[in-house]
């Protein structure tokens, strides 16, 4: 045990252990780099910690196994964590701003009375303090933090760090842990509707935001994602609105889409958004806003109305198609 | 079944923010305000409920920042009960005030269920609700999208958003937190008149409370814009203009065939 170890809660998604569990790996590297701290990993399964072998960054892995961890539900992941933490005293605790990790990092937090920083994007630490770098007001700002109880909980937002290029061979170790099922409890997965066009797939997207203000403007986008041939998609707000169905909804918990052209109308870029489009070859964004954060990440941009802009567009995409 | 809805006041976006002469923190003073969107998800969720059955919905709130707009909105949406916490800081309070304050207003009200958002733009600490759930000693579930009744009247099912638009149907047992994303439908709107309404007629309680707890276990050290990179490449020019440069840069790459 060291004063300087890190431990990371993975998870996993999909049958396999994320993306964002080895982003976390390497910034649990570059954490304890120097620092004689080990790097720690929580993995919580029904399956005897089947996925160890693929946390080979790690040092050692703790494996906690219970039919009540197939799924997530509240309690057990709390308890199975807090016990690992009681265990091992690490100096930070590092979960993914997911939907899991949003729940679990401000409740962890809570019960050991320590802090907790959110949408982490940057850290190290200097002496005894640890320092971190956040994402506040949807990317507009940034604050820069210094954290001195211990342990820390921090949130690391997606795409905020490499993969480890460590590999090695973890010790893996079984954790016997007794849970219980508590007062939420999970009873079935629902998967999108496969019915729906897969926004993944697609080469050409026009995605829409809080800019096109109300439902009866969608056709001036879907216009301009016929004459490109592509799929309407959306970001949230748009989605919470009932304009599209979640199936078209870009971001963290929708869609990760790696189009040819990512043709964004009236959004902001905030990290939730951005963290769906890292894949796409070109991005355009049109923003009335040039503060917005969506033009730092952008190919090209155009400060203009897309109410006003899009129609343009439009039309002069069909002159050049009839032209070329 | 009482459920109580918190409503926090969050800097508008839209309006250009600004940075206290001490570079550590948000000028409020000159920032704007509206409701927290999904608090008013969560507010919107707890209204569907109550129309489909016999909840009834109280909405509290820290007085900070345009909340009577709020409060008078939530009014005319139907909401009878409303309580504020006073709170006479510039700034709101951090999240273990919050939590802190929150819960003991909340057990003066015992509720079954509280609805929260399940995140707010300008929390730097991580979401309120789990917080709050484990200052009340309750279950908590974030990320929620749609919440319905059960047979059983202590019990809903809530729906957590996954990545790929997938969700998972969790069973809640009351008492519990939930972390509102999206209601069932989006918000509803109110028109001008009934707001004007309910502020002639709806009557605030206000929570007999102190601030209480830290100022918060975090320290900013300092706040700034992000820095600008390279960034996007910015088109100039009329509107005209700019969409046939956008058409040469689409042919160019082969997406235009």
């Amino acid at each position: 045990m060291s004063e300087q170890d890190v431990l990371v809660v993975a998870e996993i998604d999909g049958g396999s252990i994320s993306d964002s569990t080895l982003e976390l790996l390497g910034a649990a590297a570059e954490l304890t780099d120097g620092s004689g701290g080990r790097i720690l990993v929580a993995l919580l399964s029904d399956d005897g910690g089947a996925h160890a072998m693929h946390l080979a960054a790690a040092d050692r892995i703790f494996t906690v196994d219970d039919p009540l961890l197939a799924n997530y539900s509240p309690q057990p992941f709390l308890d199975a964590v807090s016990e690992l933490i009681r265990r091992e005293n690490p100096r930070v605790v590092l979960l993914a701003s997911s939907t899991i990790g949003l729940d679990l990092a401000p409740a962890l937090a809570a019960r050991f009375k320590a802090p907790c920083i959110g949408n982490c994007r940057g850290f190290a630490i200097d002496g005894g303090s640890l320092k971190a770098t956040c994402s506040f007001c949807a990317g507009k700002l940034v604050a820069e933090l210094q954290i001195e109880a211990k342990p820390a909980f921090i949130s690391v937002l997606p795409g905020a760090f490499h993969p480890a290029g460590r590999t090695g061979i973890a010790e893996v170790e079984s954790v016997s842990i007794q849970l219980e099922a508590g007062a939420i409890r999970f009873e079935e997965m629902i998967l999108a509707d496969a019915s729906d066009i897969d926004i993944t797939q697609q080469d050409v997207l026009v995605s829409v935001g809080r800019g096109i203000q109300q439902e009866d403007n969608m056709e001036i986008a879907e216009e301009l994602a016929e004459v490109l041939h592509g799929a309407l998609c959306a970001s949230r707000p748009i989605v919470d609105q009932g304009w599209l169905p979640a199936t078209r909804q870009v971001g963290k918990s929708g869609m990760i889409v790696k189009p040819r052209l990512y043709l964004a109308l009236g959004i902001s870029g905030a990290p939730e958004h951005m963290e769906g489009l890292a894949g796409a070859e070109v991005t355009i964004a049109v923003n009335t806003d040039p503060e917005a954060p969506i033009f730092e990440a952008a190919d090209y941009g155009v400060e203009m109305d897309l109410l006003d802009f899009a129609p343009e567009l439009t039309e002069a995409l069909k002159r050049k198609k009839v032209a070329h | 079944m009482k459920i109580v809805v918190v409503l926090r006041q969050v800097p508008d976006l839209i309006e250009p923010l600004e940075i206290t002469s001490e570079e550590t923190a948000l000028d409020y003073d000159e920032a704007g305000f509206l409701v927290n969107e999904s608090d008013d998800h969560a507010l919107e969720q707890a209204l569907l409920l109550a129309e489909a059955g016999s909840a009834e919905v109280t909405a509290l709130a820290f007085d900070f920042g345009d909340v009577e707009q709020t409060l008078f909105s939530a009014a005319a949406k139907g909401v009878e009960n409303i309580t504020t916490i006073p709170w006479e800081e510039s700034a709101p309070p951090s999240a273990d005030v919050a939590s802190s304050m929150l819960a003991t207003a909340i057990r003066s009200i015992g509720p079954d269920c509280v609805f929260i958002g399940c995140q707010a733009h300008d929390e730097l600490e991580g979401a309120l609700g789990p917080r709050l759930a484990v200052e009340l000693g309750f279950p908590y579930l974030g990320v929620i999208r749609g919440v319905s009744a059960t047979g059983d009247e202590n019990v809903v099912h809530a729906f957590k958003e996954f990545p790929g638009a997938a969700k998972s149907r969790m069973s809640v047992r009351f008492p519990a937190v939930l972390g509102i994303l999206a209601a069932d439908q989006p918000p509803r709107y109110v028109p001008v008149s009934r707001i004007r309404a309910a502020m002639k007629s709806a009557e605030f309680d206000e929570a007999d409370l102190e601030p209480v707890g830290c100022s918060g276990a975090v320290a900013v050290t300092r706040l700034s814009f992000p820095a600008k990179g390279d960034g996007a490449q910015m088109l100039t020019g009329s509107e005209e203009e700019v969409a046939e440069q956008i058409a040469d840069i689409l042919i160019e790459k082969g997406v235009l065939t």
